[in-house]
């Protein structure tokens, strides 16, 4: 196909007489064509046989799992754990009982901190995008502090936060009490209520520049002229904004928001460094409560039901947005 | 911060601002510029805060970081930094997440190079499979393959004595879980937008299949691949999840070894952000060098 094509486009292109050249081209593509049928799956068989291990067999494998009465007594060989059915299912979700009440408690969490956190993130990434688009002194600077968030490893950042949001040697009690006095006694951050506060937080400082990332190298593909042929009819630089550079963002927009969705929504690592392995009820976020039903109380047939209800959420979310975004564009671009 | 000093209001026609990167050949009015003052002092505030707090704090004696918190260290010291090295054996930390997270950079960038090779410049049965089943495994939460990977690796080690469970080498693997997806769908992009006539005149040249790719499409893809490079180097240098439960005493990394600065009495915070600082100076120096070429892979690849 790719050899057909390049031929077809050979003789206009170089134009050096369509005898000779053409003919000597064509003697080199046959054992070229014949050879590239089986290239392409031999390019992916690296790929192919990593995905196969990383991916799917772990994929089978969990689903298999959950499936299973698989506690600590069955870790050395887990295919000989009993067979349970839907057992594990209906425990996670039979929101009457302990395990199912908890699960749901903490998907609800994960939701309001998700839907925060993306909002967040993305309001941020596009203002600050926008801002930096023109050139002024400084441009460069800023654009390098914005970025060092998401290149800080995480750990690296979420534990300077952890020792801000400490209640008697940190610097947030420390501004709000000590020098605003907007409270009455050092509150807890790490724990209580607060804690979902202090998560949100850190993972919008560390979120967020991502997004002015991906914004950032969209604003370099609207054309210039836009704006030259805008600004020649009279409008202001809001209008501007307005009207090219926030609809140009569009299909980026999509693309972004529905990353940010799914890396906030599985998000591990933040909470698990902020609070270790069990995190505060306000702030248990549904991958560390996965977490902790499997790797703390050993039940690892309940975790993996958990884990597959959760994919099978995240599928049907972003399958229901793939939808709607893809309707709304194509009646917009006719 | 920002110049007020816009650039000169002469402008009607052709030449945008200096630089020739502006928006607009008319100068900002006030409210956009004040606007774009309070909204980027405050931002970067707010970014700044937490390392200002990691770099003074790293600076301080261990009395001070546990009393009241200071804005300005009194007693400046570089304590902390000595000290790190021999609270935990930080260096092997080091060096495993080096070894770790420059193996599992040089292995997706090497397969991914290949995969896209084949998607962005032939086609086959199931390339279109091959595409989309790569993009949906970045929506799967990882902590769905933790369990499996935990399970199988034990099973493995057991049933055939590949130590792949507590080893660099697993550790390795499950990595690529982030990056090779990414750095595949990534490359795709990039590759495509080089130009087919290269490599086709390449061939036409006498190169192989493989000729092309690595004697003209690489060279021309150099940002695409350093903007996948960095970010999957940045990714295992950070992951936790894989990390905390699948290494052991031998083989643990930065993000589960920094953990140790905690003992049962106290924490010590100056070594813990000396500690920090030092794990990251390497990543960010390497990623503020070549951000301009993450912007332009992504422009080429992921945004279009």
């Amino acid at each position: 196909m790719t050899a057909t094509a390049a031929h077809e486009q050979a003789p206009p292109g170089p134009s050096k007489g369509p005898g000779p050249g053409q003919r000597k081209q064509r003697r080199l593509r046959i054992p070229a064509k014949a050879r590239s049928i089986g290239l392409p799956y031999l390019l992916l068989v690296p790929a192919l046989l990593f995905e196969l291990f990383v991916h799917v067999v772990p994929m089978v494998v969990g689903i298999f799992m959950a499936f299973k009465e698989l506690t600590q007594f069955y870790i050395r060989d887990w295919g000989a754990a009993p067979w349970t059915g839907f057992d594990n299912f209906k425990l996670a979700v039979d929101f009457n009982q302990p395990v199912g009440k908890a699960l749901l408690h903490s998907f609800w969490v994960t939701c309001a901190f998700t839907a925060i956190t993306v909002l967040c993130c993305w309001l941020l990434g596009v203002a600050a995008a926008v801002f930096l688009q023109e050139n002024f002194k400084g441009r460069g600077l800023l654009r390098a502090i914005f970025l060092t968030p998401y290149a800080l490893p995480i750990y690296a950042a979420v534990i300077t936060w952890a020792f801000m949001f400490q209640r008697d040697n940190g610097m947030v009690n420390h501004i709000i009490h000590d020098q605003l006095g907007l409270t009455d006694d050092r509150p807890f951050w790490l724990l209580g209520d607060n804690s979902f506060v202090a998560l949100t937080v850190v993972a919008v400082w560390k979120t967020w520049p991502f997004a002015f990332l991906i914004v950032m190298a969209a604003l370099q593909n609207i054309p210039k002229d836009l704006y030259e042929a805008s600004a020649i009819d009279g409008a202001g630089i809001w209008q501007q904004i307005r009207r090219i550079t926030l609809p140009a963002l569009r299909p980026v927009n999509q693309v972004l928001v529905l990353v940010l969705f799914l890396w906030t929504f599985n998000d591990f690592n933040t909470p698990f460094i902020l609070f270790g392995d069990s995190a505060p009820e306000a702030a248990d976020l549904i991958s560390i409560h996965i977490y902790q039903s499997s790797f703390v109380s050993w039940n690892f047939g309940t975790g993996s039901a958990m884990s597959v209800l959760l994919l099978l959420f995240l599928l049907l979310v972003t399958a229901v947005y793939l939808m709607l975004t893809s309707r709304g564009r194509k009646g917009e671009n006719v | 911060m920002s110049s007020a000093t816009a650039p000169p209001p002469a402008r009607t026609d052709g030449e945008p601002a200096k630089g020739g990167r502006g928006r607009s050949p008319m100068a900002p009015p006030t409210s956009f510029l004040w606007t774009r003052r309070i909204f980027l002092t405050l931002l970067t505030a707010f970014v700044v805060l937490p390392i200002y707090v990691m770099v003074s704090s790293s600076l301080k004696p261990l009395k001070d970081v546990s009393g009241k918190f200071q804005w300005i260290p009194t007693g400046l010291t570089i304590r902390p930094y000595i000290d790190i090295w021999k609270t935990i054996p930080l260096a092997k930390y080091f060096g495993n997440s080096l070894v770790v997270a420059g193996a599992a950079t040089v292995c997706s960038v090497v397969i991914a190079i290949f995969a896209a090779y084949a998607v962005s410049r032939y086609n086959f049965r199931g390339k279109k499979v091959f595409t989309i089943s790569v993009l949906s495994t970045q929506m799967f939460p990882g902590i769905l393959f933790l369990l499996p990977l935990f399970l199988i690796f034990v099973n493995v080690g057991n049933s055939t004595g590949i130590p792949l469970f507590g080893s660099r080498f697993g550790l390795v693997i499950t990595y690529l879980t982030f990056s090779l997806p990414f750095a595949i769908w990534m490359l795709i992009g990039y590759f495509d937008s080089v130009p087919r006539e290269l490599d086709e005149a390449a061939k036409v040249d006498g190169c192989g299949p493989l000729g092309a790719l690595f004697r003209v499409v690489v060279p021309a893809a150099i940002p695409g691949i350093v903007a996948v490079a960095v970010y999957a180097f940045m990714t295992a240098w950070g992951e936790v999840l894989f990390a905390s439960v699948l290494t052991n005493d031998e083989t643990r990394t930065l993000a589960v070894g920094l953990q140790g600065y905690a003992t049962q009495n106290d924490v010590y915070w100056n070594q813990v952000m000396a500690a920090s600082l030092v794990v990251s100076v390497p990543v960010v120096a390497g990623f503020l060098l070549l951000q301009r070429y993450l912007v332009a892979g992504l422009t080429a690849g992921a945004v279009k």
